[in-house]
């Protein structure tokens, strides 16, 4: 009886969540159908059989050497992310195995940083790559994205080295071990898992950044934000390009992202809610 | 065992970060400041001069900026109310015994991944537009005159775009804060008799408080910097009816080369975001404490 009554609920709510995530999801899957339409097919109304086309996938690249755009997404969101842990990396390591009474308040202050509204510094930041030549470059638009993503990368390595335990060095130490080898044989591969996280989720987060990649970019240097965003002033009908070019950009990322649903929690609430 | 070497070199570690933020903190921020209390015209850029309070006194008198700073709130709190009304009612279901939960979650978590002019492009041109959209066949199936969402309510439309990409996160964070709520309360509960409502009001709900506390603030964050999603759906429009600070700071100085007034705009949008991260960080420096 009991379990009857316990297989119903489970059926319930195995319905209502089922039409939960389809509506959310809807979005995305229809981008996906559509994208493998032609163009006609696309306006005709509602239709969740697509004729399995790829011709806007060639159009796509064909019309805007789309993959320039995706080369430059991967180098800026790679590239930011390889340097922001390259400076976050040794700052996390310091602050979780040597606190000092300041380091609460450094990371108090690392973490204020990020609050500071992006559009509040446009006007310099726009005056001085404009003068320094940085406007439209790789380096620079890299260079930016690393500063914005630093105060999470920090605290996100910061929260996973903490965990750590300190009597492995300890023991590390009473065994012998010198300031490197403890470095080197102990520590970094217990490291190395909240590591690539961190990678992860900041690769994910410099992917989708929309406000600098648009505004410090024109041509040479767009990533895949601003190349969409283009979109905006529609010439004609585009409706299956469009979802072709929009699958490809969201893709890689949404996968990625499938992949890190625990790390991402941890790293966008600062370890708050683990 | 901490020698003055390794405390040394634990300073040295952490230099370059420090070094970094300060100057990536300052330097612009005092730049603006700057600014906001010059006569700078990026179209006549030789003649700079000081304005003292004007550009406040300009922006201020700018009809366009209550409305921008009402359209802000309204769209932080129009999202807010969504996701963590949305992301609460979801998480519980979430949390219970289903099939396929694994592809629920996934299909779920997915919009939080698409990049927002993807997000805004997608909504506008393929669920949204009056003539091709999906929600306009869906009126014209019941015989309705199909609605146009951007022209009609596009700040309505821009909270529903935004809402549905920040719903996830709010889902994510209190499904894995309910995951942590202790089993043998919920069953102690239950034995004693308790409904699924007076238990969601004595048990759950203060148990995820701190949970959507981080929520409403992190999101806050974010929201309040709203930009992508109304420069690729409505531009602001129409008038101002879309336009947030940030747009209209966006405007002022990239459309308008009005530095000046940008400018103060900007260090307006500070104070604002100051108030909330002056929350926030008490919220997680608590944390910081256990």
């Amino acid at each position: 009886m009991a379990r009857a009554v316990s297989t119903r609920r489970t059926v319930v709510f195995t319905i209502a969540a089922w039409i939960i995530a389809l509506i959310l999801f809807f979005p995305i899957l229809y981008t996906i159908i559509t994208s493998f339409k032609s163009e006609t097919e696309a306006i005709q109304g509602f239709g969740i059989v697509p004729s399995g086309t790829v011709e806007s996938y060639a159009a796509v690249q064909a019309q805007s050497n789309y993959f320039k755009f995706f080369l430059n997404s991967v180098i800026i969101s790679v590239g930011s992310t390889l340097l922001a842990l390259l400076v976050a990396v040794p700052a996390a390591w310091s602050m979780a195995f040597s606190p000092t009474r300041r380091t609460k308040d450094i990371l108090m202050w690392m973490l204020s940083t990020k609050m500071m509204p992006a559009v509040a510094v446009l006007v310099p930041i726009y005056l001085i790559f404009r003068d320094t030549g940085l406007l439209d470059s790789r380096v620079g638009l890299t260079v930016m994205l690393t500063l914005i993503n630093l105060p999470i990368v920090i605290w996100m390595l910061y929260t996973y080295f903490r965990e750590i335990p300190g009597e492995i060095l300890e023991a590390a130490r009473m065994d012998g071990a010198s300031l490197w080898g403890e470095i080197v044989y102990v520590l970094t591969p217990m490291a190395v898992p909240g590591i690539a996280s961190t990678m992860l989720l900041n690769i994910i987060l410099a992917w989708n950044e929309a406000f600098w990649t648009i505004r410090l970019t024109t041509t040479n240097a767009a990533p895949l934000t601003a190349f969409i965003a283009s979109f905006s002033s529609p010439q004609g009908l585009f409706w299956a390009k469009l979802s072709a070019a929009s699958t490809l950009a969201i893709a890689p990322i949404l996968i990625m992202g499938w992949f890190s649903q625990k790390q991402l929690v941890r790293g966008l609430t600062f370890g708050a809610v683990k | 065992m901490a020698t003055e070497n390794t405390r040394g070199l634990a300073r040295l570690m952490l230099a370059p970060s420090v070094g970094l933020l300060l100057v990536w903190m300052i330097v612009p921020l005092a730049m603006t400041l700057w600014f906001s209390f010059q006569n700078y015209n990026l179209l006549n850029p030789a003649n700079v001069s000081w304005a003292g309070l004007f550009n406040y006194q300009y922006f201020y008198t700018d009809p366009a900026f209550f409305q921008s700073i009402w359209n802000t709130l309204l769209i932080v709190g129009g999202v807010l109310l969504i996701t963590v009304v949305g992301g609460i009612a979801i998480a519980l279901l979430l949390d219970q015994p289903m099939w396929g939960q694994g592809i629920v979650r996934i299909m779920i978590i997915s919009p939080f991944f698409v990049m927002p002019p993807v997000a805004a492009l997608v909504w506008k041109n393929m669920i949204m537009h009056p003539g091709y959209g999906v929600l306009a066949d869906i009126n014209r199936a019941l015989g309705l005159q199909p609605v146009d969402w951007f022209a009609q309510y596009p700040l309505f439309s821009i909270i529903i775009i935004v809402a549905w990409q920040w719903l996830p996160f709010a889902t994510l964070i209190l499904l894995t804060a309910l995951q942590s709520l202790d089993g043998e309360q919920k069953e102690a509960a239950e034995m004693d008799g308790a409904g699924f409502v007076s238990r969601f009001v004595y048990l759950t709900l203060p148990h995820l408080a701190r949970s959507i506390t981080v929520v409403i603030l992190i999101q806050t964050i974010f929201l309040l910097g709203v930009y992508a999603e109304i420069l690729v759906t409505t531009n602001g429009g129409p008038g101002y009816a879309s336009t947030n600070l940030p747009f209209l700071i966006y405007r002022t100085a990239l459309l308008g080369y009005d530095v000046g007034g940008a400018s103060a705009g900007g260090i307006i949008a500070v104070i604002l975001a100051n108030i909330v991260a002056f929350f926030l960080m008490r919220a997680v420096g608590k944390n910081l404490d256990k």
